[in-house]
């Protein structure tokens, strides 16, 4: 009963806090409110004994991602009024359309398949259970080769990264006393032979 | 568990991705402007995967990893056809690259791992595994193309594409999910037969389907999923045109295959519907607009969605010859694309993209032996007898006709003939007209020689197609 009231909290901050973030006209506080809703998924994950995900997204999403990503919106200067310009516009053909999609998704999926009684509630595991540890087995043994894909695509996002953003030390103006030492004549100077024009 | 017989199916992958780890420590130290250790370094490693790949070919179906990797003929043929046209992808593009004086070694780095991507996305048999292998496999086509970092148009072009891409990822992740929680397998052949078990729950395995075909259909090019082609080809600089016009229509052609076929199968009457659709409206889309251009990478980017509706004709007669004659008709694609933009990039100069249609004036002129090389690729995208891109149409329309859609072949086929106006313009012009600029082509050796080679492939190969058709067909026909 205690778990139920927490869960509905919780899943009612999370429905709350990422509606906000897609509504608030403040980009900062748009970023904030996604803070919020991470934390609200961790705390709903700590209730399904997953507490290593929960800590990890708490750390990297809200210890780093959101961090950097609200440095990156404070540091851009972003004028949201263009964005904006063609909403009102736009708004009753988007209206029309998403609830269409609502409704023809909702008849689909909420029918009789997804039923709560159809789906048997996660069972409670005691103190014993380790979730870092089950989820480190199933990683390096049964997931373990979709685990280093995804290494790989870590991998190429790094390079990618760094090969879009790095400045080539070329590109600056510095003197290269090496060079300049090595040029000879022939580089510099071009002798043309010529007919002497009348003074 | 992880077994030792697992690893040694796994070795292509294992190898390549070390080959590529290594290829980037060294070009991190290479002080060569030129980056030429690290483009045959890039070649070597794609050599070796393609003869471990041919080495480890499987006498039968064998699954790795508790059923998420699967080694059949379809597999080997695939992945060694795709560390082929790379090879020849990355020898046009070194030749590009040094032209332009923008050679990056992080250019066949990305490459090498976007094989990686299509190796892993060709050999998937499970959901999970065929979403990573194409994440792995866009993420480096997105920063390639984003690489040219002085060129507007490239980031414009990258820019879409990204965004673009990652909604199509979405959309594919959401039906998985959909088939997943109905399903609640993610190895292909369970679902499969979780599928055949389940036919209660048809309006919503439909309802997943859907989403998976989307993320397909974008991935291929199909319309109305195709907005992102003409942009991408277009502002990407013709490198990089050239790598995701050829080998990861292969690796998408195999998406499909493992998703529809191997995973669902018994909802073949529902994809063959949606992809009847799909196939009409990218012929006749990609064929009528092509003909506008002006530009020669627009123009072949609207070339390619015709040709992808040719492909899904194959994939929606729904018979295993049909599979075998699509399969056909994907390779030799990628051979007739990589040779046309090969074309463009022999005529490129610094600092002159020459994508225009009038730049290919007077060719003959010019150059004429490059010019009867255009000339047979021309004729072969047309499906011109007796080159090998008639042989692909060929055995596509007799699949269709054989399954009982005569109509469809019969529009298929007046398509083709719309096509033919704007490939034949190209010969006309190249020609008839007269050259606009003498100045010669300068291209290095190796890049004559391997254009030549793969012009006149589609004229060898058309000569005698039985071989590459029963490779398909072994490849597919269990």
């Amino acid at each position: 009963m205690f778990e139920q009231i927490i869960y509905y909290i919780f899943a009612g901050l999370l429905i709350f806090s990422a509606s906000m973030v897609i509504t608030v006209r403040n980009p900062v506080m748009a970023a904030l409110f996604l803070v919020l809703s991470f934390f609200s998924s961790a705390a709903i994950w700590l209730l399904l004994e997953a507490e290593f995900l929960a800590i990890a997204l708490v750390l990297v999403y809200v210890g780093a991602v959101m961090v950097l990503f609200l440095f990156v919106v404070m540091m851009l200067d972003v004028n949201l009024a263009p964005l904006r310009e063609g909403f009102a516009r736009y708004l009753p053909v988007g209206v029309t359309v998403a609830v269409l999609m609502m409704i023809a998704m909702g008849l689909v999926v909420s029918s009789s398949y997804f039923k709560s009684d159809e789906i048997s509630a996660p069972v409670t595991l005691g103190p014993g259970y380790s979730n870092t540890t089950e989820l480190g087995q199933a990683l390096y043994t049964d997931y373990l080769y979709p685990f280093e894909i995804a290494g790989a695509i870590l991998l190429v996002a790094i390079i990618a990264a760094i090969s879009l953003t790095t400045r080539k030390p070329r590109s600056t103006k510095a003197q290269q006393p090496a060079l300049q030492v090595q040029v000879r004549k022939e580089d510099r100077i071009k002798i043309i032979k010529m007919e002497a024009e009348k003074q | 568990m992880i077994l030792q017989s697992d690893i040694v199916l796994l070795l292509p992958e294992i190898t390549l991705l070390s080959l590529a780890c290594a290829v980037l420590i060294i070009d991190t130290f290479s002080r060569d402007p030129l980056r030429n250790v690290t483009y045959l370094l890039g070649q070597l490693s794609l050599l070796i995967t393609a003869i471990l790949v041919i080495y480890l070919y499987p006498d039968e179906t064998t699954y790795a990893f508790g059923n998420s990797f699967v080694s059949d003929s379809m597999s080997t043929v695939l992945k060694a056809v795709i560390c082929v046209i790379t090879f020849v992808v990355f020898l046009y593009s070194h030749d590009y690259l040094k032209k332009h004086e923008w050679m990056k070694g992080e250019y066949f780095v990305l490459g090498l791992f976007a094989v990686l991507g299509m190796m892993v996305m060709v050999s998937a048999y499970s959901l999970l595994i065929v979403y990573l292998g194409l994440e792995l496999l866009s993420l480096s086509l997105y920063a390639m193309v984003a690489m040219h970092r002085e060129s507007q148009s490239a980031s414009e072009a990258a820019m879409k594409y990204f965004v673009l891409g990652s909604m199509a990822s979405g959309m594919l992740l959401y039906g998985i999910s959909i088939l997943y929680g109905v399903t609640g397998s993610l190895e292909l052949d369970a679902l499969a037969i979780q599928i055949s078990e389940h036919s209660e729950h048809g309006i919503l395995l439909v309802f997943g389907l859907v989403f998976v075909i989307v993320g397909i259909a974008f991935k291929l090019g199909a319309v109305p999923f195709h907005m992102w082609i003409p942009d991408v080809y277009q502002g990407a600089p013709t490198s990089v045109t050239l790598f995701i016009s050829s080998a990861p229509k292969i690796a998408a052609f195999a998406m499909a295959i493992r998703l529809l076929v191997n995973g669902m199968h018994p909802l073949l009457g529902d994809w063959q519907e949606i992809l009847i659709i799909l196939s009409v409206l990218s012929m006749a889309t990609g064929n009528i607009i092509a003909i506008s251009q002006s530009n020669i990478k627009r123009m072949l980017a609207y070339s390619t969605i015709a040709h992808i509706g040719f492909l899904l004709l194959g994939l929606l007669s729904g018979s295993q010859e049909g599979f075998a004659a699509a399969m056909f008709y994907v390779i030799t694609y990628a051979l007739m694309s990589t040779g046309a933009f090969g074309i463009v990039i022999l005529l490129s100069r610094r600092g002159f993209e020459s994508d225009n249609l009038d730049d290919i004036k007077g060719l003959a002129e010019r150059n004429p032996w490059f010019a009867f090389i255009m000339l047979i690729l021309m004729f072969s995208l047309t499906g011109a007898p007796p080159f090998l891109g008639f042989w692909a149409k060929w055995f596509v329309l007799k699949e269709v006709v054989a399954s009982g859609y005569v109509w469809l072949a019969a529009v298929a086929v007046l398509f083709a003939i719309i096509g033919a106006y704007y490939y034949i313009r190209i010969v006309k012009l190249m020609y008839f007209d007269k050259p606009e600029t003498m100045t010669a082509i300068k291209a290095s050796q190796q890049m004559r020689f391997a254009l030549s080679i793969n012009g006149l492939a589609l004229l060898i190969i058309g000569l005698m197609p039985g071989l590459l058709m029963s490779l398909c067909i072994t490849a597919l026909v269990q």
